[in-house]
């Protein structure tokens, strides 16, 4: 190796480590911030989740009582097999939802512009308040909602159709007016690094519409469908608000036992309903994750 | 761009998925039409349709504290609140979005921690913060634990933005800088942000709206004084009032200039810019 060369790469190692060493100060902030409100809690959590508690007073020590509670109550296992039905049909209905918007808006919009303003309108609401999105499903699935009121004076229905508030049907909903966007925006940015010039390709290679369809944009779009996935999944295992509200308290979200918990000041087994949440979804996301490098797709790095 | 059947003109689907657009884009506003428009009723007012009387009757009541605690409170409470959350999300995520465009010691850690602090239940974080609190001795606070609590939801959103906007960003422009001449301070200040611009309106804009709607991690972390989304939701269960349909309306209406603000804004640089390549 010539002297030159060897002094070039020894200036580009040296670039490389400052650039390293600048990296590292520029992320102390966020790594300072996510350490001390989500580790640190997280590991508080853990902690009280093995305290004792008598009479609302929760007392240091070790114990793995609350998690014994917790796990050999039949009302956990309902807790999450109804978290589950739940999550999945939303997921199913979000994900058909969010590949359709998401195509139209990608493949379907010839102006750029147009693509991008009808791209803002199914972004706006999620700008707004969640609690108020809720409620405003109110008026319309009621016994003298708007829905009922048009089916009884066109005549389809006699009686008022009473599953469509306080139900599975007014959870699910909200939850697929509240997260279709999570499904949207993920597979609109995977589907955008689709080459157009593939549509060609795949029409001459002699493929028809569904094949391209199956074989070409499904799979460029995993991606985005694997995190909008995560999203939708953990949101819905998560929520407590949407479920007790929307279902008129017939349902309960393992959340929402644990605001439950909460409000009769029962911390150690809320906490310890609260590990064991954490658990599942960490190996639900790992799980789902390991489809695709996430890090790959999000950070681009040079 | 768009797909063409092959006599050129709109294949089928076309029309189905556009149905399905228009059908989505209805489900998603009309809801909240509702709302606004029965929030304006008279004092017989209902929660559903049809409309009786019209006025601003729901208004005064939920301003003459009739149905709420302390609405105007939790308002002074929710604006610097959310003020703050932007002002830090935009900083912390600019500098992170920056820090990820090279491998550091411990940036996939960070990384994981970020999608870890995204996808945890809002409400276990929470209970989370205000155990640690109580575990140090602390009290809870809309300016500490809360504003700690928004940041967990802010800051992930915050980055994943800049990984975008970064993406799309030439590193080029900074080198031919530094080659001119120019010390960091002022390829930041004269390249990069002025660059970034929209991006960085993106990032405030999410700041600002999470922080000023977010319930679930504020819950256990606000302390004894409410913010708006918590007054909106001890209103759904023991108001029967359009009052609270008046709340949303209020509330909507102010995201509303919020979000109109930051797209025009975002709008008139790229317009700008636009200008400047044609001359």
């Amino acid at each position: 190796m010539s002297a030159s060369a060897t002094l070039v790469a020894a200036v580009g190692r040296r670039r490389e480590r400052s650039w390293s060493l600048s990296s590292l100060l520029l992320a102390l902030p966020l790594a300072a911030v996510l350490v001390c409100f989500v580790v640190a809690p997280l590991i508080s959590v853990v902690a009280v989740s093995v305290f004792r508690y008598d009479n609302f007073a929760v007392i240091p020590g070790f114990t793995l009582e609350n998690y014994a509670s917790v796990l050999s109550s039949r009302l956990t296992l309902s807790l999450y097999l109804t978290m589950i039905r739940l999550a999945a049909i939303t997921w199913a209905v979000t994900l058909v939802l969010g590949f359709c918007v998401a195509y139209f808006l990608v493949f379907h919009v010839r102006s750029k512009l147009i693509a991008i303003g009808l791209f803002l309108a199914c972004t706006v609401p999620f700008w707004t308040s969640n609690i108020i999105r809720m409620i405003s499903w109110l008026p319309l699935l009621g016994r003298q909602g708007i829905i009922n009121q048009a089916l009884l004076t066109t005549g389809v229905i006699h009686q008022p159709l009473g599953f469509l508030l306080y139900s599975d049907f007014s959870v699910i909903v909200s939850y697929v007016h509240l997260f279709t966007i999570f499904m949207i925006v993920p597979i609109f940015n995977a589907m955008s690094r689709i080459d157009p010039a593939l549509f060609e390709a795949s029409r001459d290679a002699g493929a028809s519409r569904w094949q391209t369809m199956r074989l070409v944009v499904l799979p460029l779009s995993k991606s985005g469908i694997v995190l909008g996935s995560v999203f939708v999944i953990t949101l819905v295992m998560g929520d407590f608000y949407v479920v007790k509200v929307m279902s008129g308290g017939s349902l309960a979200s393992v959340v929402s036992a644990m605001v439950d918990d909460i409000s009769t000041l029962l911390f150690p087994h809320a906490a310890a309903s609260a590990v064991i949440l954490l658990v599942v979804l960490t190996l639900l996301v790992a799980g789902i994750m390991r489809l695709v490098d996430i890090r790959r797709e999000l950070v681009a790095e040079r | 761009m768009a797909i063409v059947s092959a006599r050129g003109g709109r294949p089928w689907t076309f029309y189905v998925l556009a149905a399905i657009f228009v059908g989505y884009v209805a489900f998603l506003y009309g809801p909240m039409l509702c709302i606004y428009v029965l929030s304006f009723q008279g004092p017989q007012g209902g929660l559903t349709f049809p409309m009786r009387g019209a006025g601003l009757h729901w208004f005064n009541q939920l301003l003459s504290q009739g149905d709420t605690g302390d609405l105007i409170g939790a308002i002074s409470r929710s604006l610097p609140l959310a003020v703050l959350v932007m002002a830090i999300t935009v900083i912390v995520s600019f500098a992170a979005g920056m820090a990820f465009r090279a491998r550091f010691p411990g940036s996939n850690w960070l990384f994981y921690l970020v999608v870890a602090s995204l996808v945890a239940p809002g409400y276990v974080l929470g209970i989370g913060i205000g155990l640690m609190f109580q575990l140090l001795g602390w009290n809870t606070d809309w300016y500490t634990s809360a504003l700690g609590a928004q940041l967990s939801w802010t800051l992930p959103f915050g980055l994943l933005i800049m990984f975008a906007v970064f993406g799309r960003y030439d590193r080029a422009y900074e080198e031919a800088a530094r080659d001119l001449g120019a010390f960091p301070v002022q390829t930041l200040r004269l390249v990069v942000v002025p660059m970034l611009l929209p991006g960085v309106i993106a990032v405030a804009l999410f700041g600002f709206t999470l922080s000023y709607d977010e319930f679930a991690r504020t819950l256990q972390t606000v302390g004894s004084s409410n913010t708006v989304p918590i007054e909106i939701w001890s209103m759904t269960q023991n108001v029967t009032t359009p009052s609270i349909y008046a709340l949303g309306t209020l509330t909507t209406a102010l995201s509303f200039v919020v979000i109109g603000v930051s797209l025009g804004t975002i709008a008139l640089i790229q317009r700008r810019r636009v200008g400047m390549k044609s001359l």
